[in-house]
């Protein structure tokens, strides 16, 4: 448990020594808070409650996913490295390691996660506030209840992404399904729309994919939209989902150990 | 004024504004003189060692030469031409060489990086397969040109470097630790190579290196820099003399002995038969084999010449008080 | 010896040069972008050949490439899922917004996209490498890892452009034909002169690179966008200080026929190819100071 707590803490600070990077995502984040702030405004002008939110609580969506955007590596994060790894068949010498290959990973991604949630994510919150009336939670339980949705949303999306990292076990080349997964995560995590106003059956089956733990269901969270029953069974939601993919890449990353020690490292 | 001087440094300084941080929020400034007035010139053909501590200001010199940085004070000239000022005129007549970064492209073969070389060089098609025939031939090239960049080694990536370097046959090489992480093999080869290009075409090679073997066995003039000045220039030979190195006989008698008294050596170690004298590295040792033959009963003896690498330390520790 | 024979020609051809060089300095220049563009060809050509060797993965990077922008699209067509105009502009009219500024963006960055990869090469010191070659090494940068890959997005956003022209009731006059490709080239310009002057910044700071992509892609993404979305002073900052709004809102708006949103008159819109040049002559000279920098401080 030290030891992951020690990767956790290194994950961490590996980010935190780029200053000027930081400082420079944070320019970048606030610069497409404000423009798709101004698109959302004049959808929600002529729709009111599109969605189910209101004007403010649409505005306040845009600057959340922001915030988000880093720290749930909607984008991608880590899988290029381990891709890398398991490339170079470096990996085989991680796999003999006593630290669990899996875990070791998911410390790592954490403490990054982390970093970004506080380097990233405070400061385009705190410029959207100031430019436009956003909704700040008004209990310290909802807050809680937020911060607990934003962490299985961050389990949940480095376990889609160690997934899709060991397919480099059995595929020659990893960046199309790298491409895919992130295209997946931006459009069905809520970052393009919120997932409410995706039509019909796109929009049901967005929300029952394991990527709207993101961004929609934390930001949900944070708009107080879902209380009581409805708050237990969305975290509760999250919940499967982590496990499910987590057990999943359990599951396959057994497979490409077996793999390795038949091919000899 | 030498007509053949091919380079030529005129006091040329080069001063850097270094910004250290000073508690926490506080930056100092302060100033580095990498290279603090240095003058030098090299003829056309010569190969010459430019060799000196870590941070004595080598590279930043050879970035001056190759017109990557502009000097702060005085001139240099490359083959007449001002590197800083005319750069791009420059560089289609000097082959560079890092050591330890390529000058090739990273994700492409060796073979598509040498193409560009051509064409950007615009070497002449039958002088470019000439030249790159030889290469691969002396390099030892042939099996790696269609690999990439990224998957060579070290030593498969610095001879493919070399190669790169000469295919426009420049009149000047600068070669920036050639031989760092080569092994035995490798590092001879090489070496021909360079001794080869540098006979059949007259190419002036100007050497950054640690490993004095190069030197020793590639040049005959040798320029010693530490802390930004030229702290000696000349021979291999006057180098030893001026670092008043010691060189060491070592002779077995006949039986043990108490350590030898002769003129001009000092006995410094004595294990059973076998003593270790030195004596200064300018002085000759025949007549001092010839006394101690004339008093003790010599058996055996050897001289082992002083490292390389010890003159320079002494010599560089010693100028720190300049 | 036969090269000391020929060793005093070669330095008087040497010296000649210096005051040559000075009093034709356009000359010189002309000569040098010249030599700037062959090498960019040569290098980007290298470079698609090498791609091209794995057609399936080149294939899927392109689709995925163009798959990429075009979620920006549909999210544009489920906007107008729930309402018929945005900002008072119509789907088809929003189309041709987000189809040029696309084109644009999209050939800048199919261009000049590589420019981003400067700040890696400053820190790990592979500058001086380019810097030893005999051509201007803009080219170099530029054409490095050069990615046909981009023409996704590139064609993404010519397929939605085409659309769009079907689906609009332009008058076409000669006037707004000539000003649809001068649009394209204008924008595709003041989006490459914004990746140039970012990466003059990353001789100085590296790790400062992503701020460039808050001007091109969030540029890029605002001006999908009509202007009438946006508050009049963000609009005023997109004329007068980052003039993204030169890149297609200006010249589309007067093609449309519509009003100018500052109530600038119509012929603002011919401005384009003026501030293209503009901003490409500051980036210009922004990439001068950046590359004088790097060559005095050698960092």
């Amino acid at each position: 448990m030290r030891l992951y707590a020690a990767v956790l803490v290194r994950g961490f600070r590996r980010y935190a020594t780029y200053r000027t990077a930081t400082l420079a995502g944070v320019f970048t984040n606030t610069v497409f808070g404000f423009v798709i702030a101004y698109t959302y405004i004049a959808l929600w002008r002529v729709r009111p409650h599109l969605g189910g939110y209101d004007l403010g609580q649409a505005v306040t969506f845009v600057w959340l996913g922001q915030a988000m955007l880093m720290t749930t590596a909607l984008f991608g994060g880590f899988e290029a490295e381990l891709i890398d790894r398991i490339r170079s068949g470096d990996v085989a010498t991680d796999l003999y390691r006593p630290a669990d290959l899996q875990l070791w990973w998911l410390a790592r991604d954490i403490g990054r996660a982390g970093f970004h949630l506080l380097g990233r994510g405070v400061l385009p919150m705190a410029a959207g506030g100031l430019f436009f009336p956003l909704v700040w939670p008004a209990s310290p339980g909802v807050w809680a209840a937020f911060l607990l949705a934003v962490a299985l949303g961050v389990v949940i999306s480095f376990a889609l992404r160690y997934l899709v990292a060991l397919a480099a076990f059995w595929l020659l080349d990893g960046t199309g399904i790298v491409l895919l997964a992130s295209l997946a995560a931006i459009f069905f995590s809520g970052m393009l729309l919120p997932l409410t106003v995706f039509p019909g059956a796109l929009g049901v089956l967005a929300r029952a994919l394991p990527w709207s733990a993101l961004l929609q269901v934390p930001a949900d969270v944070y708009l107080g939209r879902d209380t009581g029953a409805r708050l237990a069974s969305a975290l509760g939601f999250q919940a499967v989902w982590a496990v499910v993919l987590l057990g999943a890449g359990r599951l396959v990353q057994s497979a490409a150990t077996r793999r390795v020690v038949v091919q000899g490292g | 004024m030498g007509t053949q001087a091919l380079i030529r440094f005129e006091d040329v300084e080069k001063v850097f504004q270094v910004r250290r941080k000073a508690g926490r929020l506080r930056r100092e400034r302060h100033e580095v003189r990498a290279v603090d007035g240095i003058s030098f010139e090299v003829p056309r053909g010569e190969m010459v060692g430019y060799i000196g501590p870590n941070g004595a200001g080598k590279s930043t010199s050879v970035k001056m030469l190759t017109g990557i940085l502009m000097p702060s004070a005085g001139r240099v000239t490359v083959a007449g031409i001002d590197p800083s000022r005319e750069r791009l005129r420059l560089a289609r007549r000097i082959g560079v060489v890092f050591g330890q970064r390529t000058t090739l492209w990273w994700d492409l073969p060796l073979r598509d990086s040498y193409e560009l070389v051509r064409r950007m060089y615009r070497v002449p098609d039958a002088r470019y397969r000439a030249n790159l025939d030889r290469c691969v031939e002396l390099l030892d090239l042939a099996d790696l040109l269609d690999v990439p960049v990224r998957q060579l080694s070290l030593g498969q990536r610095m001879r493919g470097d070399i190669a790169a370097a000469l295919l426009p046959d420049p009149e000047v090489l600068y070669l920036d630790e050639p031989t760092i992480g080569l092994d035995v093999i490798s590092k001879a080869k090489v070496r021909d190579f360079l001794r080869e290009v540098n006979a059949e075409h007259g190419t002036t090679v100007l050497l950054t290196t640690h490993d004095l073997t190069d030197i020793e066995q590639l040049c005959r003039r040798v320029m010693v820099i530490d802390h930004g000045r030229l702290v000696y220039d000349g021979g291999l030979a006057g180098l030893h003399a001026i670092g008043d190195s010691e060189r060491v006989l070592v002779v077995d008698f006949d039986r043990e002995l108490p350590p030898v008294e002769v003129d001009g050596v000092r006995s410094v170690r004595v294990e059973g038969p076998r003593q270790w004298l030195r004596f200064p590295a300018s002085a000759s040792a025949a007549p001092l084999v010839a006394r101690l033959a004339a008093r003790y009963p010599l058996v055996d003896l050897s001289v082992r010449e002083p490292a390389i690498e010890d003159v320079i330390g002494r010599m560089c520790a010693g100028s720190q008080g300049l | 010896m036969g090269e000391v024979s020929y060793a005093p020609e070669t330095e008087a051809v040497g010296t000649d040069a210096g005051p040559y060089a000075a009093r034709w300095p356009l000359r010189d220049r002309l000569r040098e972008a010249v030599a700037g563009c062959r090498a960019y060809l040569l290098i980007a050509g290298m470079w698609s050949r090498s791609t091209l060797t794995y057609r399936v993965s080149f294939l899927m990077t392109v689709v995925g490439n163009a798959c990429m922008t075009a979620l920006d699209f549909v999210t544009i067509a489920i906007i107008f899922g729930h309402t018929r105009t945005l900002g008072g502009f119509t789907l088809a009219e929003t189309a041709f917004l987000y189809g040029s500024s696309g084109v644009a963006i999209g050939l800048a960055d199919l261009l000049l996209g590589s420019l981003d990869g400067l700040g890696r090469r400053v820190r790990d010191g592979t500058v001086d490498a380019l810097l030893v070659r005999p051509v201007p090494i803009f080219a170099q940068v530029a054409a490095d890892r050069f990615a046909l890959r981009r023409l996704g997005r590139l064609t993404q956003a010519a397929v939605v452009l085409v659309w769009s022209l079907i689906r609009l009731h332009v008058a076409w006059t000669p006037g707004r034909a000539l000003l649809l490709p001068v649009m394209a080239v204008s924008g595709a310009a003041i989006f490459g002169a914004f990746y140039t002057a970012g990466a003059a910044l990353q001789f100085r700071a590296g790790d400062a690179a992503e701020v460039q992509s808050s001007f091109t892609h969030g540029g890029g993404t605002m001006t999908q966008y009509p202007p009438t979305l946006f508050a009049r002073e963000l609009v005023r900052g997109a004329v007068f200080v980052v003039p993204v709004a030169f890149v297609n809102w200006m010249p589309a708006l007067w093609i449309l026929g519509r009003p100018e949103p500052l109530g600038l008159p119509g012929w603002t819109g011919w401005l384009s190819p003026a501030v293209a040049l503009a901003v490409c002559a500051l980036a210009g000279l922004a990439w001068r100071a950046g590359l004088r920098s790097y060559r005095s401080t050698g960092s």
